[in-house]
């Protein structure tokens, strides 16, 4: 068993857990992710490393699915059955020069540990974060420090920018300022964020998140097509060069269980009505 | 064997074989010659003293037969039931010359339940070493090094990166051939020895190389967990399954009980599993026990089929529809599979094992196509790369197997290899056999230090 050492509501939705695993925070680095299970009924699920502390290592979600909304549930000094990780190859960290870090709704999460890095390594980088609107975004203030530079961008200009990071990104293109670029969120906007560094041959970096059942490469859930080859995201990956994905093809391997997530969900809703579980 | 009827057993995952009563085995226990050169014992690739056992049980002495049997094997009732005894013990049993061999797996299963039933003898372990040794990865090959090291006397570390230990023991075999609460009592036993597992841990990652390798020993049995595919079109189809993800989502997520356990699986009505091995008729079996009509295609003829005869024959009889001779060249949908395309296959020359070379014929009336819904692939897997590819200095095969010797010894002189990803895929047995001689070496060596 595991323990959340901390747990935190950050925004609307979207969850801050600290969880004590000694055996994944200290040998942790950018770019890779953990896989959990909540108790002995539980599923697998992959979830990047936000940050680390010691013994403790940060992931941050958004209640969606059964197993989210059953973790946001849980609290600080609760426990968690399984922690395995690190797991995946970690972020390509050089000196690049000139590095930008995006990242999409909950994917943002995934930038502070990957911003430092590349600041250590001798760049300088440039945080843009985009949300639907301002209450979604999250860790802005974490980001500023980590970054030499923010851009904030929501979809409805309640803060920051607005418009997309796609278009901070293509700005930069345009005035030849940027060496290397990460797009971290949700598929569709890693997808069309991309564009914008294609024809430049920018190296683009994406961190792919299809369906992983063990996460050591011994099932092949998560398989994604990179370049015309199949990849396996758990140990190929989880990043990869985003102009070589097959970008419709993990989307759609991301609707397998549809009818089964929902489900799924509306009977812990039912359950925890019922016991009255849910705090 | 003592099974239970095909249309009764295909609707759960309770055992299939209902073993021997006691009264049976001692019967069989009275058929061995008890040969002076037993060619058994030859046979068995952790050379268990097979007659001294069978004669205990002749004399109804079950606690000695268990005893005996457990000096050289620490996993007994699993063996019992997965080891492919055919074509080790009992197909060398010089009763089978004269009609059928002395029931073998059947009696170590018989004498390793009774234990458990009983009452179980820890055997005795040596005074400790101080010596400390890692065992990476929990299967059959990591289970029985760690029994023969903590027996020893030394420290031993078992380190295994899903959440449960057993390897494919735990995500691979069916229940119905192997209950899972067999696996953890045997696995039990070797931790009562002193053994220390540690769950979650992805040695590479969790544990570093440089922290692996300051170990006194270190054995390496990380197994063929690498699946692969055909490299077939369509085949990233939503209902295309390597036979790994199909089985681990059913025997270690449970995902047959879903919704109770979280862990979804995709209910095909129409189910093609591609392959011709035990990982096949495992397939096979747990889709028809989840309701699909399931073909098993396969590009040589049935009597050419590798998985045990046995086993072949209980999918038959469960209703599994064998079509053979044929191979997949497309799977057909999208984004769901609709299909699957197949070639009928020729059967050509023999080849080095005795089997027909099998070769597309041509023309389109060689083409079928089976409707199904879902495609399971069980057509081979690898060595798992993870870790062997971030230890430099360990030198490696073509196909990705770490190079050992006789005695599991690697490149690297204090690092062992056994089971799979030394040998390749092969048995459970396999695996523990040569996981007892890397064991040896590593006392031998452990011992040369004092």
């Amino acid at each position: 068993m595991y323990k959340i050492q901390h747990a935190d509501k950050i925004a609307e939705n979207i969850y801050e857990f600290w969880i004590n695993a000694p055996h994944v925070a200290p040998n942790a680095q950018a770019g890779q992710f953990v896989v959990i299970r909540i108790d002995g009924k539980g599923e697998r699920i992959p979830l990047t490393i936000s940050a680390v502390d010691g013994e403790n290592v940060r992931i941050v979600f958004m209640a969606v699915g059964k197993t989210t909304t059953q973790l946001a549930d849980l609290g600080t000094g609760d426990q968690i059955q399984d922690i395995a990780g690190p797991l995946g190859v970690p972020s390509e960290v050089k000196d690049w020069g000139r590095c930008a870090v995006i990242g999409g709704g909950v994917g943002i999460a995934c930038l502070p540990i990957l911003a430092r890095a590349l600041k250590d390594a001798g760049n300088t980088v440039t945080g843009i974060i985009g949300a639907r609107n301002e209450s979604l975004l999250i860790l802005e203030d974490e980001l500023r420090d980590a970054c030499d530079e923010l851009v904030v961008c929501t979809d409805d200009g309640s803060t920051g920018f607005h418009g997309f990071p796609a278009d901070i990104l293509k700005k930069l293109v345009a005035e030849e300022v940027v060496d290397a670029v990460w797009i971290i969120g949700p598929a569709i906007m890693m997808k069309i964020t991309s564009m914008a560094t294609r024809e430049a041959g920018i190296p683009t970096f994406v961190s792919l998140n299809p369906i992983m059942v063990d996460g050591t490469g011994m099932c092949g859930s998560c398989r994604v097509t990179v370049g015309g080859e199949t990849r396996f995201a758990c140990v190929d990956g989880p990043e990869f060069d985003a102009h070589l994905v097959d970008w419709d093809e993990l989307m759609t391997r991301q609707r397998i269980y549809p009818e089964q997530e929902k489900k799924s969900l509306e009977r812990y809703h039912e359950h925890t009505c019922r016991c009255g579980e849910r705090k | 064997m003592n099974l239970r009827p095909a249309d009764d057993r295909v609707h759960d995952f309770e055992e299939v074989d209902t073993g021997l009563p006691e009264q049976t085995a001692v019967l069989e226990a009275l058929r061995c010659m008890e040969c002076p050169r037993p060619m058994c014992v030859q046979g068995c690739p952790v050379s268990i003293d097979i007659p001294a056992f069978i004669s205990a049980i002749a004399q109804e002495q079950f606690r000695d037969a268990a005893r005996i049997l457990k000096q050289d094997n620490m996993l007994p009732a699993i063996c019992g039931r997965v080891c492919p005894q055919e074509n080790q013990c009992q197909g060398s049993c010089i009763m089978s010359k004269k009609g059928k061999p002395v029931r073998i797996g059947a009696l170590e299963r018989f004498i390793a339940d009774w234990e458990r039933e009983n009452g179980v003898e820890s055997p005795g372990v040596a005074p400790s070493t101080g010596k400390q040794v890692a065992v990476v990865g929990s299967g059959p090959a990591g289970i029985t090094a760690a029994s023969e090291l903590a027996r020893a006397g030394h420290s031993v570390t078992i380190f295994e990166s899903l959440h449960k230990a057993g390897g494919v023991l735990t995500y691979g075999i069916p229940a119905f051939r192997l209950p899972k609460d067999i696996v953890e009592f045997e696995i039990d036993q070797v931790l009562a020895m002193g053994a220390v597992l540690r769950l979650n841990h992805i040695v590479g990652r969790s544990v570093p190389v440089d922290e692996l390798l300051r170990y006194d020993a270190v054995l390496i049995g990380t197994g063929a967990g690498l699946p692969y595919f055909m490299g077939i079109e369509g085949e990233n189809l939503n209902g295309v399954y390597s036979a790994n993800e199909f089985l681990t989502r059913v025997n270690l997520m449970h995902a047959d009980q879903f919704p109770e356990y979280d862990t979804p699986v995709i209910r095909g009505s129409r189910v093609a599993v591609v392959g011709g091995g035990n990982v096949a008729m495992d397939s096979a079996r747990v889709a028809r026990r989840l309701g699909a009509k399931v073909y098993l295609i396969y590009r040589r003829r049935e009597e050419d089929l590798p998985a045990r005869a046995d086993e072949v024959q209980n999918a038959i009889d469960e209703g599994v529809e064998m079509v053979c001779c044929s191979n997949p060249v497309r799977i057909l949908g999208g984004p769901e599979v609709r299909g699957v395309e197949c070639v009928r296959m020729d059967m050509c020359e023999l080849d080095a094992s005795g089997r027909p070379i099998p070769r597309p014929l041509e023309g389109e009336e060689s083409h079928f196509t089976l409707d199904v819904d879902m495609v399971i692939e069980a057509i081979g897997q690898g060595p798992n790369p993870l870790l062997s590819g971030l230890i430099p200095d360990l030198e490696r095969g073509p196909k990705g197997t770490i190079v050992v010797d006789d005695g599991g010894r690697t490149s690297i002189p204090h690092v062992f290899a056994a089971g799979d990803i030394a040998t390749g895929a092969a048995t459970v047995i396999w695996a523990m056999g040569s996981a007892k001689k890397a064991a040896r070496s590593i006392n031998q060596m452990l011992a040369g230090e004092e």
